[in-house]
């Protein structure tokens, strides 16, 4: 009888767990983007990334798109180690945050272009 | 903003009266490029789209060159989608000018993806030119991601650093200058402390009446800051050259003619040879311009605006191409 109780109850607290995580997962980010299946995505144009701070769950992957008519790229500003290839116009670049934080990044290539992913 | 049409005319190089502002109203540029005269330690220069009026004057200058900039050889959208064209017209300008420079200057962004095939078009296209010598500097766009170590090979290999160096021609000190690497988050172009170092020690022994040329991609000068169009320690760069007579510093980068004039320093910006940008602030960012096809070579030309630091007025002068 214990045992089933005991079960039981481990069973129930694995299934409120899981459902936790799931609606985590389900949860959209702040800003609004595109936001299924962990999948977020920053435009880059007019020398600007937009949204400019992007906030993204532990895991996601968010992907650059280049719309604008020159290259441009992604750089780390504070040592986390972020550095796309240069992009021409229609190339991406994706990166999966694996922890949670706050990246600041640029364009190295037009240091005036800034931007931000905030992990948590 | 005050617009002014301006005419295009050629200062009779044996008055004195021409103070440098003087120069600076009368400075006229072909869309791809302006013939430059140095005549007792001073900078002037000449249009090469009227060609006529250029004959009559004659300069006789100790020593003429030409600026190119912004080839951005690659680049193949909307708002030029054939640049190797407009240099070749450049060149071709250049060729029919009845001045022929004794070299040229091209200040930066030579390439538009650093791309090896771009680097050669270019010295293909360059090849055709009568002047045979010409002397780079790197702009963003010919260090991707490699730190500028195919520039260096290709055009650099006697400079210094980065690639920056000098040299001397009839009298004249030439000094060529990188700002386009280890540029910084919300930076703007920056010269570093070995560079400003070399400066200040490759000048130190020049008389003050030698007349100095600076060439560098992005501007000296605070153009723009907003978009970048500036350089971060550029005021310790100048502060080495303040003591001389005569110094002109030509930069590139922003696709369109500005001058300013502080004291003994002349600052000039090129126009593009691939395609334009807009005016600071009339556009929400400063990427290719796009125009009616029939427009492109005419915008290439000769816009001057001067921006003062703590005001937001623009005075801007346009001297039309067509």
């Amino acid at each position: 009888m214990k045992k089933a109780i005991l079960s039981a109850a481990t069973t129930v607290i694995v299934a409120m767990a899981f459902g936790l995580s799931r609606s985590s997962q389900a949860r959209p980010a702040a800003n609004g983007q595109n936001t299924s299946n962990g999948q977020y995505q920053v435009k880059i144009d007019n020398f600007s990334f937009g949204p400019a701070t992007l906030t993204v769950p532990v895991g996601a992957t968010v992907t650059w798109t280049n719309q604008d008519d020159v290259p441009h790229n992604v750089v780390s500003t504070d040592g986390k180690d972020i550095k796309s290839p240069v992009l021409d116009t229609d190339q991406k670049f994706a990166h999966t945050f694996a922890q949670p934080g706050s990246y600041t990044y640029y364009c190295s290539i037009h240091p005036k272009m800034t931007g931000k992913v905030i992990v948590q | 903003m005050r617009r002014q049409k301006e005419e295009l005319i050629l200062h009779n190089h044996n008055s004195d009266g021409v103070d440098r502002r003087g120069f600076l109203k009368c400075m006229a540029w072909a869309g791809t490029g302006a013939l430059c005269v140095i005549k007792g330690g001073v900078l002037r220069s000449y249009s090469l789209s009227h060609p006529a009026s250029l004959a009559a004057s004659a300069p006789d200058g100790e020593l003429a060159f030409v600026q190119i900039s912004d080839s951005h050889m690659g680049f193949n959208k909307a708002a030029n989608p054939d640049v190797v064209a407009t240099l070749q017209a450049a060149v071709d300008k250049i060729n029919a000018a009845p001045v022929e420079p004794a070299f040229l200057l091209h200040t930066g962004d030579i390439s538009h993806l650093s791309k090896p095939t771009e680097f050669d078009t270019v010295d293909q296209v360059l090849k055709s030119a009568k002047a045979k010598q010409v002397f780079f500097v790197p702009g963003e766009h010919d260090v991707l991601e490699d730190n500028g170590q195919q520039y260096l090979e290709r055009y650099g290999k006697t400079a210094k650093g980065a690639g920056w160096y000098s040299f001397d021609k009839k009298g004249v000190h030439f000094i060529g200058l990188v700002n386009v690497l280890n540029l910084k988050a919300g930076g703007l172009g920056t010269l570093g402390h070995e560079q400003l170092e070399w400066l200040e020690d490759n000048v130190k022994g020049l008389t003050a009446s030698t007349p100095i040329v600076v060439f560098a991609h992005i501007p000296l000068w605070a153009v723009y800051p907003e978009w970048g169009w500036g350089t971060e320690d550029s005021a310790q760069a100048l502060s080495y050259l303040k003591r001389f007579g005569s110094v002109t510093v030509l930069n590139g980068h922003i696709h369109q003619t500005m001058q300013k004039v502080e004291g003994n320093i002349t600052f000039h910006t090129a126009t593009s040879t691939a395609f334009p940008q807009p005016q600071p602030g009339t556009a929400p960012s400063p990427g290719p311009l796009k125009v009616p096809a029939e427009q492109l070579r005419s915008l290439l030309g000769v816009t001057s605006v001067d921006y003062v630091p703590g005001t937001h007025t623009l005075a801007i002068v346009d001297s039309s191409l067509a």
